[in-house]
């Protein structure tokens, strides 16, 4: 909305601008996913396994710090995604934040020395090829609510 | 019932996506990166029903998730996952009106291909 408001003198600065800001949000949204997933994942197997269904054990898991950093990291996951949502297409953001996947595999590769099968390192090169590929579109194709407007 | 759960994964973590998105391109863009902008994000998401709907979606597809997880192994959710990137994509075009051309459709098609070899 804020586009509008702008001379068109300045509409370049502004688009390098925008698009500056939503990619620093799909950097955000995808090291977030990352780090609260591990740390979640870190956490939850400290606890154990819980088999029951009260409330209460669910309540015990949170009091561990891993759990709890990762539940933090994800809330900042999901509001970093839905602001990045407000900015740029669904079609766009999908295959782009797909990255995450291929950082959690080469991270488990290099830290936790997990073996990674040729099948893996095809699906790696896959999802890069793809986040690339989505890269090259513009990130948003539809008109902004003030656009739309006669 | 395996499979039926995989499908009910895959429609409402798609119809979530599609939720928010819609709800949030109505709700206007986060213009900047402050605090103060995602505090007014999240106040006018309390009162947008489309992405409180695709919360709504997104739960439901936990939950199932959970229930998959219960009886089968990780790797059975993941052909959810994949089919979620190509309905995702084929809903962008046609319900949110996004330009879907041949480069998105690689990109998802290759990102859903990716997330099956990688569950190998």
């Amino acid at each position: 909305m804020q586009a509008l408001s702008l001379k068109p003198a300045v509409g370049m600065k502004f688009r390098q601008g925008h698009a500056r800001k939503t990619q620093i949000l799909v950097l955000v949204v995808i090291i977030t996913n990352v780090l609260g997933n591990v740390s979640l994942s870190h956490g939850m197997h400290q606890v154990g396994r819980i088999v029951s269904a009260s409330p209460l054990d669910y309540l015990r898991a949170f009091a561990n710090p891993w759990t709890a950093l990762g539940i933090c990291v994800l809330v900042v996951w999901i509001l970093s995604d839905l602001a990045l949502l407000s900015r740029a297409d669904l079609s766009f953001v999908l295959p782009v934040t797909a990255s995450a996947y291929v950082l959690v595999a080469i991270g488990g590769h290099f830290i936790l020395h997990d073996h990674i099968s040729w099948e893996r390192w095809t699906g790696i090169a896959f999802i890069t090829l793809g986040a690339i590929l989505a890269e090259e579109t513009p990130d948003r194709t539809t008109k902004r609510p003030a656009e739309r407007a006669p | 019932m395996k499979w039926l759960l995989v499908a009910i994964i895959a429609v409402s973590n798609t119809l979530g996506d599609v939720l928010n998105t819609a709800g949030m391109k109505r709700q206007g863009e986060v213009e900047d990166l402050r605090p103060r902008s995602f505090a007014v994000m999240v106040k006018r998401i309390l009162r947008n029903p489309l992405v409180l709907g695709g919360f709504a979606a997104l739960a439901v597809s936990f939950f199932a998730l959970l229930s998959l997880l219960s009886i089968s192994s990780v790797s059975f959710a993941v052909p959810a996952t994949a089919i979620s990137y190509l309905l995702e994509t084929l809903l962008a075009k046609y319900i949110l009106g996004e330009d879907v051309r041949l480069r998105r459709w690689a990109a998802a098609t290759l990102v859903a291909i990716g997330v099956v070899m990688l569950s190998f």
